[in-house]
């Protein structure tokens, strides 16, 4: 029965992932893309990681998407913009990817169903992760905080030049 | 509470596909806004491999690494947002077949 | 013992051509002629002591000297070895003695010219290669000669480098010599393989033994060495050449085109005697190529207009009688008639040289005349030289043709070998007093020029023509006792009786007589008649050489020129640019795949990603 949950959450996902390559209204996508993150977080929390099912939610969902929706506001990409996005979304376009992406699910089915082994049907908490984290992999986090410090100087570097050329067009 | 017990095939099905969705969009959306958001999807999709593993063992390992890859996910939007917003002032257009100067 | 001197006599010419090599002009004019003529006179005053010497061996055999090996491979073993036999001790005073005089006179002759120094080293070089021609005992050695001797005759003749003509003349006699050269060759390589040594006693030796007469591969062989003989002696079907050699300087067609190198075919055939009594047909081949040639040549002398050509034509003629003498059988009168030629056809191309010199570069008959009183040098040079080339009575030139037209009345088919052979002597004699008619009496055509022959010799041009006059005349006395010994008809016969040898030698004196009527009695006649309808053609006939430039160019220049011009593009050179085309459209592919867009990469990684799955998974 609980396994049913976990079938529900994972087409939902499906779908909303689905959803989310096919429509031309970015704002649209965004939305499917914030529900698909949700069913994933679903999912982790039916799979016993509960810490990673609230980072999902907190950081993926609540602050990456925020970043794009942001993105997406400034360019004005609304319904106005999305008639060429349109243009470009031919079906016969879908053909080649499509066949390569079947060659590789088929691929990689196969390789996993040949695998065996259920999931350990235990919760591993926060305190556990917490403990492993800044145990074992401590030097993993220094390193992640070095990325993240990186990823931020590149976007203020990035983001400088066009947000006073914007200012200045605005201005004048 | 205790959590289920999905075969492990299953979870890595559902993430194998996830990820080949992702690429699909990757491979055919024009505009980059969908494609860095297709990125996304397949980063989201590796992360829950990730899980999957690490609900396998029972350890925190899997969770970990989903952290790590949260960070790096974090990271490579911004930057890439900030790309993003350059390539649009210089190009007039978000559409990624425009920046191919280096063809040939 | 002074016979051991014998290895100077090569060495000084060759360091007369080093030191003026490496001096490259530097040196004055006297210095030069000193070198030049020096080491050429030396190696003649040194061949005194040398034949005395040798006569003082016991008869019949010849004297070897070995300088050094040349190579040693699995059991080859030329070695530069130098051999004295009568032979070559004839060939050694005709290159030293009459090259000496023609050097003393080039001294003189060339004097002025900024190319002097250049001129003697080729000359001292071109004797280095002829005497190691004449005097080498192995054919190998002989060979070295034979090209050396080429080479310096494509210098000389090209000498004048300004004019792009001589530098034509000079490659046409290459390439026309060299036809020659390659079949001598591959009679070399024929000989070697079959008897294992190319030491000419050795050689001749294991050939009797080896071979009955009348055997094909002996025969093949000497068919192919008559080959070389006839592309260097200037025979048919080889003698297009020479006429053209006319362009270098006189001394050069004196030296060269007249009394040495044309006559190192005649050289080897009578050095390799032996394989040609075993080898009939090329015997008769021999001869028969010999009465071609004299006869043609003859009839082409007789209509020719340049000074320098008729001598030209003459000495192919003469060339041709030695080649006929062989032929029959009278191998030490070719020998003879050899010497004799060189003394009185040398003094003939020194006398048209101080001639041309005297009428400032004029070469044509056309416009000469009346000058015998004004050059008298020149005229009494000339006036010899044709009487010894006529063979009138008791010259040198008599003795020698008439011992070969007198063996070849003795031949198989002697009557018309010998018939046809006494009608180019007439002719001989015709064109001989045609020649010194229009030069030197009749009307003075050159005044038309308005310039004053002045008769510009020195006294190193003088005593060379004085020399050769008295050898030309008095020459024949000497008979040729050394040939005897070593070629196989026993020295020059002089007996002959009956009214065959009246025939022979009355011959000349009426020659004389018909061109004297035709010529200075008639001249006008029979100029015009080389002017109107059928004589016309037959006198252009002749001047052309026989129509053998127009046959080699319709038979051989044209289908050649025309196939290259087919394969302009260089078939092989197609292949390998072909090769880089091949790399450009690799290189065009390649680069189609770089489009710079990046989905179009992306997919590229996730194919190559599904094929390296399908690689492990095993299906591929």
């Amino acid at each position: 029965m609980d396994l049913v949950l976990f079938y529900i959450a994972a087409t939902v996902a499906l779908v909303a992932t689905v959803l989310v390559v096919t429509r031309s209204n970015a704002v649209h996508a965004l939305i499917y893309l914030i529900v698909s993150l949700l069913a994933v977080a679903v999912i982790f929390f039916l799979l016993g990681a509960p810490f990673a099912a609230a980072l999902e939610v907190v950081i993926y969902a609540g602050a990456i998407m925020v970043l794009f929706v942001f993105v997406v506001m400034m360019l004005n990409l609304g319904q106005r913009r999305s008639a060429p996005v349109h243009a470009w979304l031919r079906p016969r376009h879908w053909i080649g990817p499509g066949l390569l992406s079947l060659v590789l699910l088929l691929e990689l089915t196969y390789l996993i169903f040949a695998g065996s082994g259920d999931t350990a049907g235990q919760v591993v908490g926060p305190q556990e992760v917490g403990r492993t984290l800044f145990g074992a992999y401590l030097l993993a986090v220094e390193l992640a905080s070095v990325l993240l410090l990186a990823a931020l100087v590149g976007a203020y570097h990035l983001g400088r030049r066009y947000l006073r050329a914007r200012y200045d067009e605005v201005e004048s | 509470m205790t959590a289920l017990s999905v075969p492990l095939s299953h979870v890595l099905a559902l993430a194998a596909t996830l990820f080949l969705i992702g690429l699909l969009g990757v491979l055919i959306r024009r505009n980059l806004i969908f494609l860095l958001m297709s990125l996304e999807i397949m980063l989201n999709a590796a992360g829950l491999a990730f899980i999957g593993a690490g609900a396998r063992w029972g350890t925190a390992d899997g969770q970990i690494m989903y952290m790590l890859i949260l960070a790096l996910a974090a990271a490579e939007v911004a930057v890439g947002l900030g790309l993003l917003l350059q390539l649009e002032r210089r190009l007039g257009t978000l559409d990624v077949d425009a920046a191919s100067e280096l063809k040939g | 013992m002074s016979v051991g001197l014998l290895w100077l006599i090569p060495m000084l010419p060759l360091l007369g051509f080093l030191a003026l090599a490496a001096t490259e002009g530097r040196l004055g004019e006297r210095a030069v002629a000193v070198i030049g003529a020096g080491s050429v006179g030396l190696a003649a005053l040194l061949a005194v002591p040398v034949t005395v010497g040798f006569f003082e061996l016991p008869a019949d055999t010849g004297f070897s000297q070995t300088l050094w090996v040349w190579l040693d491979v699995a059991g080859f073993r030329p070695a530069f070895t130098l051999y004295l036999d009568g032979l070559s001790l004839v060939m050694l005073w005709v290159i030293t003695g009459v090259g000496f005089l023609i050097h003393l006179y080039a001294t003189g002759y060339m004097s002025g010219d900024p190319g002097y120094s250049r001129f003697f080293a080729y000359m001292n070089l071109f004797v280095f290669a002829m005497l190691m021609l004449v005097l080498g005992n192995d054919l190998l050695v002989l060979y070295l000669g034979w090209e050396g001797v080429g080479l310096c005759s494509y210098l000389l003749i090209g000498f004048f480098q300004q004019d792009p003509a001589n530098g034509y003349a000079a490659r046409k006699a290459f390439v026309v010599t060299r036809i020659g050269d390659t079949a001598m060759a591959l009679g070399l390589f024929l000989l070697f393989r079959e008897l294992g040594t190319l030491e000419i006693q050795p050689l001749l030796g294991a050939a009797t033994a080896a071979w009955p007469e009348g055997s094909a591969t002996l025969t093949l062989a000497a068919l192919l060495l008559l080959g070389g003989a006839v592309g260097k002696s200037a025979q048919l079907p080889l003698q297009t050449w020479l006429p053209d050699a006319m362009a270098g300087p006189t001394p050069v067609s004196a030296l060269i085109h007249a009394a040495t190198m044309v006559t190192a075919g005649v050289y080897l055939i009578a050095r390799l005697h032996d394989l040609y009594l075993l080898a009939p047909v090329a015997q008769t081949a021999v001869a028969l190529t010999g009465l071609a040639t004299l006869f043609i040549a003859a009839f082409a002398a007789l209509v020719q207009t340049d000074v320098k050509r008729i001598l030209a034509y003459s000495t192919m003629s003469q060339i041709g009688y030695m080649f006929f003498a062989l032929g029959v059988g009278a191998w030490s009168a070719a020998v003879f008639h050899l010497m004799t030629h060189a003394f009185f056809k040398a003094l003939l191309f020194l006398s048209a040289g101080s001639l041309i010199l005297a009428l400032h570069h004029e070469q044509e008959v056309t416009r000469m005349g009346g000058l015998w009183r004004r050059l008298p040098w020149p005229f009494a040079g000339m006036l010899v030289g044709s009487a010894a080339l006529a063979a009138l009575p008791f010259t040198s030139g008599y003795f020698s043709k008439d011992a070969i037209l007198l063996t070849a009345f003795d031949a198989p088919g002697g009557f018309w070998l010998w018939s046809v052979a006494l009608l180019a002597a007439l002719v001989t004699a015709l064109y001989s007093v045609r020649l010194l008619v229009l030069v030197f009496f009749g009307q003075p055509r050159w005044q038309q020029s308005g310039r004053e022959p002045r008769d510009r010799g020195g006294i190193a041009m003088r005593l060379p023509l004085a020399a050769l006059s008295l050898l030309a005349i008095g020459g024949g006395w000497f008979g040729l006792s050394p040939v005897a010994a070593v070629l196989p008809d026993g020295g020059v016969g002089h007996g002959h009786g009956g009214w065959v040898m009246w025939a022979t030698s009355a011959t000349p004196l009426l020659g004389v007589l018909l061109g004297l009527l035709l010529f200075q009695r008639w001249g006008a006649v029979v100029a015009r008649l080389g002017t109107s309808g059928g004589t016309r053609a037959v006198r252009r006939f002749w001047l052309s050489g026989w129509g053998f430039d127009w046959l080699y160019r319709q038979l051989i220049e044209r289908p050649f020129v025309a196939l290259a011009r087919i394969n302009r593009n260089d078939v092989v050179d197609r292949v390998f640019a072909a090769l880089a085309g091949g790399a450009l459209g690799v290189n065009g592919l390649l680069s189609a795949t770089q489009t710079g867009r990046l989905r179009w990469y992306l997919a590229n990684m996730a194919g190559g990603l599904a094929l390296v799955l399908l690689i492990v998974l095993g299906v591929l």
